[in-house]
């Protein structure tokens, strides 16, 4: 499987965010997307995602499912958590596995991806209770949840203590020694040995100009 | 179907969790036609005449009371973004959420009519053809509503946006479902004529509706 970009540009509200963007990733490997603030990071994290348009050039996922679109494939954890405060922390989370279809969302499988996050005794718990780095922690339980090949992770650790960053690298470990795909936008170090993609480098030309 | 259902029984438990939905709603169809007899004066034949018209404003005022937060919400927290990217097509997620949105505020408003009847006097016939005519009706003006709700998803206020929008294009149902109930009371023309273009209104707004609204809510995601 292999994930790529080529010749990529971002315009939003009429300005260039960044233009000729192009990378590649192969199956169980990462690539880390880095840049000052408002480079285009979350940009490129929601148009590989579909949820920005891409209007100039072209993103492919070879290998993949040929029946399903690249988004369908992809789990995207942006800055909002996709939580509901009004439903417990189960509740949440057993939504999101019988949605997205992927995982059988039994209570069995529920708790198991609740106690990969470390949120196994908060269950039951309205997810109103719940700190930013825990509900930062539930949102990522979907990741294990649901088997998706390709991760899109934008700052995946933000609010996250280091106890729970060492559990989300290992779970990203795991998932690419299964032969996964992970784009992460990153300011610190998330302890992964990966590629960088540089967006302000390609973007320098543009915002002087 | 699974995922579906998930969605329906979700969207259901926030609304009563929440709170806001259904009770709200009643209380606020509830204040609407009570004004009208303090506008109009006690004058129960007046009352009894323009009574299936109260009727349906109330609950087409009331209808759109918690509409604004059909997609807002799921915008805010980021649920919409995931949503889009799961393998069930948005129109009938949007279906579903509309359904689960009528079912929690648009038919408690159909229970309480006949309660409401009371108030303006109308008698059984009438009571029972302005029920079955909300009936019908209240889920064209949920279907109409999600498109509203979906444009003014990314605005602030949308709310109010969605007020503007919306009421206008409710009227052809205003007027048939008014029509059909007072057909029912004094004729001339038979119930079934209003009646049945009611009913083909409601099919139209159900197909168009989550077309539109799905078409809304991916453009408005730029």
């Amino acid at each position: 499987m292999r994930l790529s970009g080529s010749g990529l540009a971002c315009v939003r509200s009429g300005r260039e965010v960044f233009a000729g963007i192009g990378f590649a990733v192969e199956a169980g490997n990462a690539l880390l997307v880095l840049g000052r603030n408002g480079a285009g990071k979350s940009s490129l994290l929601r148009m590989v995602a579909g949820l920005v348009r891409v209007a100039v050039g072209r993103l492919e996922l070879d290998g993949g499912d040929p029946e399903l679109t690249l988004p369908e494939q992809a789990h995207y954890v942006g800055h909002q958590d996709a939580v509901k405060p009004a439903l417990t922390v189960a509740e949440n989370l057993a939504f999101w596995g019988r949605y997205l279809g992927g995982g059988d969302a039994s209570p069995a499988a529920v708790d198991a991806a609740l106690d990969a996050v470390g949120l196994a005794l908060l269950a039951d718990l309205p997810a109103a209770y719940l700190s930013a780095g825990q509900k930062r922690r539930l949102s990522l339980a979907r990741l294990v949840a649901v088997e998706r090949p390709v991760w899109l992770l934008d700052e995946p650790t933000s609010a996250l203590d280091s106890a729970s960053q060492d559990r989300l690298t290992a779970l990203m470990r795991q998932h690419l020694g299964e032969g996964g795909i992970i784009l992460a936008a990153t300011h610190g170090p998330i302890g992964l040995d990966a590629d960088a993609l540089r967006l302000d480098d390609a973007t320098a030309a543009g915002a002087s100009a | 179907m699974n995922a579906l259902a998930a969605l329906l029984v979700r969207d259901m438990r926030l609304s009563v969790r929440l709170g806001g939905g259904a009770p709200i709603g009643v209380m606020f169809f509830l204040i609407v036609v009570t004004l009208f007899p303090f506008a109009v004066g006690a004058d129960l034949g007046l009352l009894r005449r323009i009574g299936p018209a109260i009727l349906w404003i109330g609950a087409l005022l009331a209808s759109l009371l918690a509409l604004d937060r059909l997609f807002a919400a799921d915008h805010e927290d980021g649920s919409l973004d995931v949503i889009l990217m799961s393998r069930v097509p948005l129109e009938l997620a949007v279906v579903v959420k509309a359904l689960a949105h009528w079912l929690t505020t648009g038919l408690p408003l159909v229970i309480a009519a006949p309660v409401l009847a009371l108030l303006l006097d109308l008698d059984p016939l009438a009571t029972g053809a302005a029920a079955l005519t909300l009936l019908v009706g209240t889920p064209a003006l949920t279907f109409i509503g999600a498109i509203g709700a979906a444009l003014a998803v990314t605005l602030r206020r949308g709310g109010l946006i969605l007020a503007v929008l919306v009421l206008p294009l409710t009227i052809p149902i205003l007027i048939f479902g008014v029509a059909a109930t007072n057909t029912a009371i004094v004729g001339p023309v038979p119930f079934g004529a209003p009646f049945t273009i009611l009913c083909g209104l409601t099919l139209m707004s159900l197909v168009v509706g989550p077309f539109a609204a799905a078409a809304a809510l991916r453009h408005g995601m730029e």
